[in-house]
């Protein structure tokens, strides 16, 4: 089984690039697709329509997405295998960026749209950091300049990570991911885990609390002249 | 030329692909050499931008048009493709707004950084140039967001000639933001470059070395001048002068009562003409 684990904020592009990815994978490749969401998601039905994969999606609800994604991950890998599958590609939500859902064992590819700020590399580091590839879309939409500048901004977070500049609704410049996602290995068999740990947020807000203002809350709370937060409760 | 390049110099191969119908090109090859100048001409939709775009991603059959782009004649290496510090081409695109969110002064650093890091000495002079082909004057502190079509234009000319500084040099219709087009060609021309530029003007159209013909999705024809366009070319040059200073007036202000003989009469004011 490959793994691709496919990362970004909302449109970013995330689905684009997945859908040149089915498009571009070996014939003897057997995708099957994974999306998370919070609310509301459309991904799985029009892969499952275009290319006619089993597909399955999962809704967060009240939990963050990238929580649920690891919590489903190894009964998703079973759903792959099950159906004879050979390549399961996951695609988060896409929300916070301080969770990094790739694991061991995967490609970790995180897709960041051009146009999304020069800085925007700086805020998203963690989910840039752990990633394999940076796919940058949208770059019909900018300059070359602009190109080779937003390039420099990921670099400054990454020094080393393989970066694919593309406009991926046309597929321009997806050869070198390609390649990456061919040579990439199957899954061994040693245990899969995450490559970093995702931040907790054990708080009674977590449950459901809608009070503002930490006096109302337990748990991991902060007051605002706090530099760290601290536990408050039992 | 407002440097001396200490760049390479590269011959650039395109090797004919297929236009939209899947019928191969009006060309076998086309080789670019150091100071040619070509140009790229066609109706709304015929390929211009696309050939341009095979030639900066140094195309190998992957795009729709199935054309290879050689430089030296031989399939280029990955860096010239991928690193910008490799790179041998630059290219202007129609874009006229950068969505960057820096100062116009950050924007050069990270990108001389990008390029060829160190020189962060050409930044005055990168601004300078911009300024010769633009009416409004951009200032280091400026933010990149905040420039107008015809600065963003004159900008990127300028950072692609002095921080990019490469061998060859492809312009997506330079004409069409309003900045001063023949400083621009001033400034490219001459300089051992190989420039490629798409454009709608005659003027620019004819003067190139060799003029490529676009056809639905594919190149149609190439056109070497002979000589025999040379009458045409004069005619257009005066065409175009005229049409320049009545542009500018218009730019000042100016109002007119009668005919085109008077609209070149009347003077432009002292004081007025841009930097």
């Amino acid at each position: 089984m490959k793994l691709l684990i496919i990362a970004g904020p909302p449109s970013g592009g995330k689905t684009a690039v997945i859908r040149q990815i089915i498009k571009n994978l070996p014939e003897d490749a057997l995708p099957a697709f994974l999306k998370i969401d919070v609310v509301h998601a459309t991904e799985d039905v029009e892969l499952a329509e275009e290319f006619g994969i089993p597909v399955k999606k999962v809704y967060s609800g009240d939990v963050c997405p990238d929580h649920m994604g690891i919590l489903v991950l190894d009964d998703a890998l079973n759903w792959a295998k099950s159906l004879s599958r050979n390549t399961l590609i996951i695609e988060s939500a896409g929300l916070c960026l301080r969770c990094t859902p790739y694991t061991t064992g995967s490609l970790g590819i995180a897709v960041i749209s051009a146009i999304s700020g020069t800085n925007s590399p700086l805020k998203m580091a963690p989910l840039l950091a752990l990633a394999d590839v940076a796919v940058v879309t949208k770059t019909d939409l900018i300059s070359q300049a602009e190109k080779e500048v937003f390039r420099e901004s990921i670099r400054k977070v990454v020094p080393s990570i393989d970066i694919v500049e593309t406009n991926a609704v046309q597929g321009t410049g997806l050869r070198y991911l390609m390649r990456r996602i061919d040579n990439h290995p199957d899954m061994g068999s040693e245990p899969v885990v995450l490559r970093g740990s995702p931040p907790l947020g054990v708080c009674t807000i977590c449950i459901g609390k809608k009070e503002i203002g930490w006096k109302n809350h337990f748990g991991v709370i902060r007051p605002l002249d706090m530099p760290e937060p601290i536990y408050r409760g039992d | 030329m407002t440097q001396k390049s200490t760049i390479p110099e590269f011959t650039l191969t395109i090797q004919s692909g297929k236009n939209r119908f899947g019928e191969k090109e009006g060309f076998d090859c086309i080789v670019i050499r150091p100071g040619d100048t070509l140009s790229i001409v066609g109706p709304t939709g015929s390929g211009k931008s696309a050939l341009i775009n095979d030639i900066e991603t140094l195309a190998q059959g992957d795009t729709v048009t199935g054309r290879y782009i050689l430089i030296n004649g031989e399939v280029p290496p990955e860096s010239f493709v991928r690193e910008p510090a490799f790179k041998p081409i630059a290219l202007i695109t129609q874009n006229t707004r950068c969505l960057a969110d820096l100062s116009v002064e950050e924007f050069l650093i990270m990108h001389i950084r990008a390029r060829r890091p160190g020189r962060e000495y050409l930044l005055a002079e990168t601004i300078n140039l911009a300024n010769t082909f633009t009416g409004e004057e951009i200032s280091l502190k400026s933010r990149m967001s905040g420039l107008s079509g015809g600065q963003t234009r004159a900008f990127m000319i300028a950072d692609a000639l002095i921080i990019g500084d490469t061998p060859i040099l492809l312009l997506d219709e330079i004409e069409n933001a309003g900045i001063f087009k023949n400083r621009v060609m001033q400034s490219i021309q001459g300089g051992n470059k190989a420039v490629v530029l798409v454009t709608h003007d005659p003027y620019l159209a004819l003067t190139a070395d060799r003029r490529i013909v676009m056809r639905y999705g594919g190149v149609s024809s190439i056109i070497e001048p002979t000589g025999q366009e040379q009458d045409l070319v004069e005619d257009l040059a005066l065409i175009d002068e005229r049409l320049n200073k009545i542009r500018e007036k218009i730019r000042l202000g100016t109002a007119f009562s009668s005919g085109s003989s008077e609209a070149l009469m009347i003077a432009v004011g002292q004081g007025v003409t841009y930097k």
